[in-house]
């Protein structure tokens, strides 16, 4: 401890040189963090399903649809709760540029079944007893400015025309994670249409929601529902929501385990540019190991002395980084903001951060302390600088 | 006749390079009393640095012994051996060996950082060491803002600082100026004789030998 002042002087013994390699450090832990981010935003999608609901679509592809007279089939089936469905509609507010999804549902059993979304009773009032009524959530509503009794108008693309609507609420989500960037409105909107337009489309669904009694129980009640309807003229694939979110978000799955890989390689990176400055320092300190050994100090006080000044670097990068980290963040939170929702850093990737400072500030150490212990005293003292 | 204070006997030395010997002290026998100033000349490549070395205990003689103070420093374990290089050794280079990071009084303070002495203690300590190599008023300067006089006088203070058995100097003024030099052998010699220290400097300057009250000459690894 009586040594604590030598490592603090010897770290900063060359400012500029510490302070590049600091700085090389921190970039390195934002681009690291930002990386981890952008995953786990990825995965916040699927992160913010829950256990006790299950979706169930049709066999062949997401895109072919179901007939709604599947629900009352799907209430008798042992564990099944509660039955929800929605629709993909598609539509395009002023620009296709202006993407967002739009999900037309059976208002009166979707918000039961997910109660992370928040809405103001008499607002949520306002939304079952209109037709044309929609509820946005706060993400998407600050984007387009849009207040409650605005009037929207979405271009049809998969049920052609315009489609007027009007907000009668705006929805905020429970968790950080859950998601406040959709449009809801009443399915019966739709299908009113189709069924006067287009008879063959009335009646269609593009997936039901399962609430079910016991999660544990998710496969068996999963594989009911498909049995069920098995050898009818649509089949059913039935999972959980979870896999139902990944299966959208997998097609990424290549991009992702690569940003992994990257990830990696940064820490190799960090790990390389502190144990250059770090295997300098030794060299150039070898004659004052030396002699410090001449004094009477142990190879223990020269362990320390060095996994001291090795840990200071790391950690002070380390935590300007984190730091750097929090500010970069939240820029590219607000910049991707359309797009990616539940971008901030997750806690995991600050410990992930120390903890990879901790590893390199120690592994930077090695060879140094290896010279400084090796060193026989004789030899060190006839180097002179 | 009083015991003396350091007994070499018969000591070689040689350095093993990819297993040829090179030979560097040859049965060397030496005694020096207690008290006592000597200087050890000879040209270079004689093997004064090696001597020096063995007698300071952070080398090991290839045959014979070393006797500092009745013990038998080549016997000692590593750890034995670097806690009585502590208590026995003060140690004086040519280029003064400081650390740059360090002001001149936490270098002089260095080697009581491995003692029990507390910081009260310590700063007594140093302020004596500094003052009597008249560097008081010096305590906060760092290396580089100090003269190589005035380091090599850091140094002496760093070596007597513990109040070690021995003071071991190796060329202190080698790399001085005459007036310099005076001052350093002045320095020396009050420590010999006010301070009662033993001290054995290696040094290939007849001026400055004039200080010491022995001169031994090495020459070839054979002590004349
Ligand atoms: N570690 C070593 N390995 C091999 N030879 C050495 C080593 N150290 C010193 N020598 C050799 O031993 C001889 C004596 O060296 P040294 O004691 O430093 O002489 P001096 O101090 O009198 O100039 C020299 O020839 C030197 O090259
Ligand atoms: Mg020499």
């Amino acid at each position: 401890m009586k040594l604590l002042k030598l490592v603090l002087r010897n770290s900063f013994r060359h400012r500029l040189r510490t302070s590049l390699t600091i700085l090389g450090l921190a970039l390195a832990v934002v681009a690291f963090g930002l990386i981890q981010t952008f995953i786990a935003a990825w995965y916040s999608q699927a992160a913010a399903a829950a256990p006790d609901r299950l979706v169930t679509r049709h066999a062949a592809s997401i895109v072919f649809t179901l007939p709604l007279s599947y629900k009352e089939q799907l209430l008798k089936i042992d564990g099944v709760e509660q039955v929800t469905y929605g629709n993909w509609f598609g539509g395009v507010y002023v620009d296709p540029q202006n993407f967002f999804p739009q999900f037309a549902i059976d208002a009166t059993t979707y918000f039961e079944i997910y109660p992370e979304f928040i809405v103001e009773p008499d607002q949520y009032e306002a939304f079952l007893g209109e037709r044309r009524a929609a509820l946005v959530g706060r993400a998407l509503a600050d984007r387009f400015g849009w207040k409650v009794g605005d009037m929207i108008t979405l271009i049809g693309t998969i049920y052609p025309g315009d489609w007027d609507f009007v907000i009668r609420g705006i929805y905020t989500g429970k968790e950080e994670i859950t998601d406040e960037g959709t449009f809801y409105f009443h399915w019966e909107y739709v299908d009113e249409a189709m069924k006067q337009q287009m008879p063959g489309r009335a009646g269609q669904i593009g997936w039901f929601v399962l609430q079910i009694d016991n999660p544990d129980r998710a496969a068996a009640i999963s594989t009911a529902v498909d049995e069920r309807f098995s050898n009818s003229w649509a089949e059913t694939l039935t999972e959980t929501e979870e896999a139902f979110t990944l299966s959208f978000i997998q097609f990424a799955a290549a991009i992702i385990a690569g940003l992994r890989v990257v990830s990696v390689l940064i820490v190799g990176v960090i790990l390389l540019v502190l144990a250059n400055t770090m295997v300098m320092t030794a060299r150039e300190r070898i004659s004052e190991y030396a002699f410090m050994k001449t004094l009477g100090f142990r190879s223990y006080h020269l362990i320390g002395l060095i996994l001291g000044e090795s840990f200071f670097i790391s950690f002070v990068g380390g935590i300007v980084g984190i730091g750097l980290l929090a500010l970069v963040a939240r820029l590219v939170a607000a910049a991707l903001s359309n797009y990616l929702y539940g971008f901030a850093v997750p806690q995991s990737t600050y410990f992930h951060a120390l903890a990879v400072a901790f590893v390199v500030g120690l592994a930077a150490a090695i060879f140094p302390i290896q010279r400084a212990i090796r060193i026989r005293i004789v030899e060190g003292l006839r180097v002179v600088d | 006749m009083p015991e003396p204070i350091v007994q070499v006997e018969n000591v070689s030395k040689s350095y093993y390079r990819d297993s040829l010997e090179i030979p560097v002290l040859h049965d060397i026998s030496l005694e020096i009393p207690r008290a006592e100033f000597l200087a050890l000349m000879g040209p270079s490549g004689s093997g004064k640095t090696t001597l020096l070395n063995l007698l300071a205990g952070i080398d090991q003689p290839t045959s014979g012994h070393l006797l500092v103070a009745g013990k038998d420093i080549a016997s000692l374990s590593d750890g034995d051996l670097a806690k009585w290089r502590s208590e026995n050794i003060g140690m004086v280079f040519q280029f003064y060996n400081l650390m740059p990071v360090l002001t001149a009084y936490e270098n002089v303070e260095l080697p009581l950082l491995l003692t029990k002495l507390s910081r009260k203690e310590r700063r007594k300590h140093v302020e004596t060491a500094l003052s009597i190599v008249g560097l008081a008023d010096r305590m906060k300067h760092y290396p580089r803002q100090l003269s190589g006089g005035q380091e090599q006088r850091v140094a002496i203070a760093r070596a007597v600082v513990s109040d070690p058995t021995l003071v071991l100097a190796d060329e202190p003024t080698g790399d001085l100026d005459r007036k310099s030099t005076d001052e350093i052998m002045s320095m020396l010699s009050r420590l010999n004789s006010e301070f009662g220290k033993t001290i054995i400097m290696v040094t290939h300057d007849p001026r400055a030998a004039k200080a010491a009250h022995i001169v031994r000459h090495l020459d070839k690894g054979e002590l004349s």
